[in-house]
């Protein structure tokens, strides 16, 4: 984290706001920043490398076609947590699980591809674990800006 | 956009992984869901252009980067009052997620989720009080739910056919 120059700074927040959807998508940030393309690829690569990047791509309205996601909770005992969420990770359709300071202390995020198919999955975790499963199924959207500066 | 075609199908799942670091990363998309680079082009600038893709760019490891307190701040909000409270949260700079959702009574009367990251638990935890002494929401019952552990984390994947 420390290490990070001036440049890794500029590379990670300006491509936090967005990557154009265009053939050379780094052709004009390169030049702003002073590099080549090829150099700013490999600082991608080491800043990936490193475990500090995650992935470039999109963040979707799923709905719009046809896709579901929720954020959903359960109640994990101390003594099976571990297996427990073993269980739940093991489901392609999880995309991530945290351990959470709460009665409902195992909290992850559920994506499939029809609203169907979630509810299937939510019923499979609730199978598998014997424990219930809360769906936080989103009702509004005020906020999303998952951008950190650095 | 429908997953009804298979074009946009295969660019949906191949997208999954994400771009590549590579000087021209829609090619090498293009290649893996076989389409061309403008195709691909074409099809991702509608997706965006309609709302589908609501933002295009990196996702970092917010931990790794130094954000390693990360509280789920749970609010329960009269129902007459939520989406107002909810807009004025999702206006604070420190709020990165803002979605109201359907309690779980009686055990869980919370109606209104926002995420709160910082670098410490003392920052997160100043930070949302100063929020709810701005907006008045001392008297709104709320919990900070931090996260002490990741245990998966993968972008949504949407497409889970067997190969």
């Amino acid at each position: 984290m420390n290490t990070l120059d001036a440049v890794d700074r500029a590379l990670i927040n300006t491509l936090q706001d967005g990557l154009p959807i265009e053939a050379r998508p780094f052709a004009a940030l390169a030049a702003e920043l002073g590099l080549d393309e090829e150099t700013l690829v490999e600082r991608l690569q080491a800043l990936a490398a490193r475990g500090l990047v995650f992935r470039i791509g999109p963040l979707y309205n799923a709905e719009r076609f046809g896709g579901a996601l929720t954020l959903a909770a359960l109640h994990a005992p101390e003594a099976t947590y571990e297996a427990i969420a073993e269980r739940v990770n093991r489901h392609p359709e999880v995309a991530h699980n945290y351990r959470r300071e709460h009665h409902l202390n195992m909290w992850f995020v559920v994506a499939a591809e029809t609203p169907h198919r979630l509810a299937e999955v939510l019923a499979e975790i609730e199978t598998e674990t014997g424990c219930r499963v809360f769906d936080f199924s989103r009702e509004a959207e005020f906020h999303v800006d998952l951008r950190f500066p650095v | 956009m429908t997953l009804a075609d298979p074009a946009d199908r295969a660019l949906l799942a191949a997208l999954q992984d994400g771009l590549g670091p590579d000087a021209r990363p829609y090619a090498a998309l293009a290649a893996r869901c076989g389409l061309n680079e403008d195709e691909v082009l074409q099809r991702l600038q509608r997706w965006r252009g309609c709302g589908l893709i609501r933002r295009f760019g990196l996702v970092v490891h917010h931990r790794a980067l130094g954000y390693t307190a990360n509280a789920m701040v749970v609010w329960d909000v009269p129902d007459e009052r939520v989406d107002e409270v909810g807009r004025r949260l999702a206006a604070e700079p420190a709020v990165h997620l803002c979605y109201r959702r359907r309690r779980a009574l009686p055990r869980w009367p919370f109606n209104l989720y926002c995420m709160v990251h910082g670098r410490d638990r003392a920052t997160v935890r100043a930070t949302v009080a100063d929020i709810a002494a701005r907006l008045g929401l001392e008297d709104v019952p709320h919990r900070l739910l931090f996260s002490l552990r990741r245990f998966k984390q993968t972008g949504a994947r949407f497409i889970h056919d067997t190969p």
